[in-house]
């Protein structure tokens, strides 16, 4: 991959569903470049086609037409299993609800994706570990999400998404069931990630999280409205 | 993803619903517990009855004589002598599928020791009817064929008449002992028998020389034979062609025409044994109809139940696939909690079986035989109840789309 080409590159990316007998265009030939370490805020109304984006950056769905490049490769026209495996290594995914796993200690929470990797045991714990460490959940490894706060809750899956070493983290409404103080929080860990070269794509309808960003892309009916660079405010935490 | 982990998220997914998985698994358990207890106990009762049998004789046919018949009132098999002396000796010379023919001259008498008597069964017979009854001596010998031929008046006593006239555990042997006012030396005691399978004490018994039992006991016709003889086949599948070739020999030496009756009667003791072992057959069959039937039930509850789970964890299973678990993680992860389910089923019905034969045992005196084979067969069984019952939800789970699963409430 040459350093000019963009991490991730959709060209003219059409999405339809059939919902019943009604055929509904999520996206009408989209185009999007994000380039690596790059910090993006997806924006829109509800309906208008970015949990779908998100869905197909994410490798959980496939484009019914145009093309999506990550890292190189062409993965439109990839299987379940091929995707399954990009998911696992070149993707983290943080969710609005957390999901993570119930009655599940939090470094077994963030060993999972290793284990669809195919780590040994030893290997698996020591970066999960590592990884919860990263996200300042070092002393809390061995505490289940019931006994977590949201923050703490929503900072295990950031460690999860990071466990595998991705080159993106996908976030759909991260700090949706968060106070402000502890979106706060989060948000800083994803610039301080943002930082370390990996790239975030944050889906938000919130302005003053997609403040943080360095771009962000607003849609509206299933394309790009606008598409804007600016100088990201710093998510400082009060001590 | 390796073999252990998955066996460990399902044991854990198991377990975080304890009763639940005890009342799907519970199908399996009661299938095989009552499978593995009536196999036991069925198991017991067949050794018992083959066991029976074996200690009647090895590959045992029994030759009576034919009827007496006075005006019309027959006499029953054995009232008529009609086998000869020579007719043994053809059964022993002539037939490749006969291994030992002996006679057996039979008599209630009298046998007195020096302050005890007892009334038993006194027989004459030859060396070979210790070899045909497959009976060893535990005191001194049995009877050779040098005391036969010189006539000798030495007798062989049985468990029961050694008790009678000894007292138990005694050693007789180089006593005297008079039958019908004759005295004879003890040369031996024969191993204990038990009951035949009709109840009557082999152990009752004194055996004597049958040129002894005819010249002092009991004299009879010089050409016929005034008993049964007793036939050991070569095999014992080999006991009907025995059979055949008895009838076809005695009909022959006989003068018996095609159509006339026999004026003898074969019965084949491994017959009436397998007879007995047919009605063994059928509860076996029986039973077997049993287990499917449970383990059929019990596979539909742990289909049902996956199915339960798999609808209560769509999120999780979302989650899995979103972090990087293939469609195959998915499958081998729900197929190997329904196996695990069947098979601790299983292994909870083998112990609850084994304890309730054991129970039964003990508590109503039945023999019990644990088949190790049936205990692997019934784990096998259960294990592919659950790879087939747990196959149809675990695929459901594998094929779930992760974004509808993920969006699962």
């Amino acid at each position: 991959m040459s350093a000019r080409e963009p991490l991730i590159l959709l060209e003219n990316v059409v999405k339809v569903y059939k919902m019943g007998d009604v055929e509904v265009n999520a996206l009408r030939g989209l185009s999007l470049a994000i380039e690596e370490g790059d910090f993006v805020a997806i924006m829109g109304a509800s309906g208008s086609g970015k949990s779908t984006l998100m869905n197909i950056i994410g490798c959980l769905d496939r484009p019914t037409s145009g093309r999506y490049v990550l890292a190189g490769r062409e993965v439109s026209r990839l299987g379940r299993d091929e995707l399954a495996d990009i998911r696992n290594h070149t993707l983290g995914f943080v969710f609005q609800s957390f999901n993570l796993l119930a009655r599940t200690s939090a470094l077994e929470n963030v060993e999972l994706p290793l284990l669809y990797a195919g780590l040994p045991t030893r290997e698996r714990l020591a970066r999960a570990a590592e990884s919860l460490r990263r996200v300042g959940l070092g002393d809390r490894m061995d505490h289940h999400p019931s006994q977590l706060s949201g923050g703490q809750q929503q900072r295990v899956a950031i460690a999860r998404a990071l466990v595998g070493g991705p080159r993106v983290i996908l976030a759909d409404e991260p700090t949706g069931n968060l106070d402000s103080q502890t979106s706060l929080e989060v948000m800083a860990l994803f610039q301080e990630l943002g930082a370390s070269g990996i790239t975030v794509v944050v889906v938000t309808h919130e302005h003053d999280i997609a403040s943080y960003a360095s771009r962000v892309v607003a849609m509206k009916d299933g394309h790009i409205e606008s598409d804007r660079r600016h100088q990201p405010a710093r998510a400082e935490v009060a001590p | 993803m390796n073999l252990m982990s998955t066996l460990r998220v399902a044991l854990r997914a198991l377990l975080r619903n304890k009763l639940r998985s005890f009342l799907t698994a519970l199908g399996i358990i009661i299938g095989v517990g009552a499978v593995i207890a009536m196999v036991a106990i069925g198991e017991g009762a067949k050794a018992r009855v083959e066991e029976a049998f074996a200690s009647m004789g090895t590959n045992l046919l029994i030759v009576l004589p034919g009827s007496t018949s006075s005006g019309g009132a027959k006499g029953g098999f054995g009232s008529l002598p009609t086998l000869t002396w020579d007719d043994l000796k053809a059964i022993q010379g002539e037939l490749a599928s006969v291994r030992y023919a002996a006679a057996q001259l039979r008599v209630k008498a009298q046998v007195v020791s020096e302050d005890q008597n007892w009334t038993t069964d006194v027989s004459g017979t030859t060396p070979e009817y210790f070899d045909i009854r497959n009976w060893k001596a535990v005191r001194g010998v049995r009877l050779t064929q040098s005391d036969v031929d010189s006539g000798a008046k030495v007798v062989v006593l049985g468990q029961t008449v050694v008790e009678k006239l000894y007292g138990a555990n005694a050693d007789p042997v180089g006593q005297v002992v008079r039958i019908k006012n004759i005295p004879f030396q003890v040369i031996g005691v024969l191993d204990k028998k038990g009951q035949s399978p009709m109840g009557q004490d082999y152990d009752d018994t004194v055996i004597v020389p049958v040129t002894t039992y005819q010249s002092k006991i009991q004299g009879g016709l010089l050409k016929y034979v005034s008993g049964i003889l007793l036939i050991s086949a070569t095999s014992s599948a080999g006991t009907v062609r025995a059979e055949n070739d008895v009838t076809n020999l005695l009909r022959d030496r006989h003068h018996i025409g095609p159509g006339q009756e026999d004026d003898f009667q074969i019965r084949n003791l491994t017959e009436i044994a397998s007879a007995r072992q047919e009605g063994t057959e059928t509860l076996t069959n029986l039973l077997r109809g049993i287990a499917a039937v449970s383990l059929l039930v019990g596979g539909i509850g742990i289909m049902n139940i996956m199915l339960v789970s798999v609808t209560e964890r769509t999120r999780e299973i979302g989650v899995r696939m979103a972090v990087g678990a293939k469609s195959r993680n998915i499958l081998t992860q729900f197929l190997v909690e329904a196996l695990t389910l069947a098979v601790m089923g299983g292994a909870l019905g083998v112990g609850l079986g084994l304890w309730a034969a054991h129970w039964m045992a003990t508590r109503f005196d039945f023999p019990m035989m644990v088949r190790p084979d049936i205990i692997v067969v019934s784990l096998a069984t259960s294990a592919a109840v659950g790879i087939v019952f747990g196959l149809y939800p675990a695929r459901k789970a594998s094929r779930l789309d992760p974004i509808e699963a993920l969006r699962y409430e």
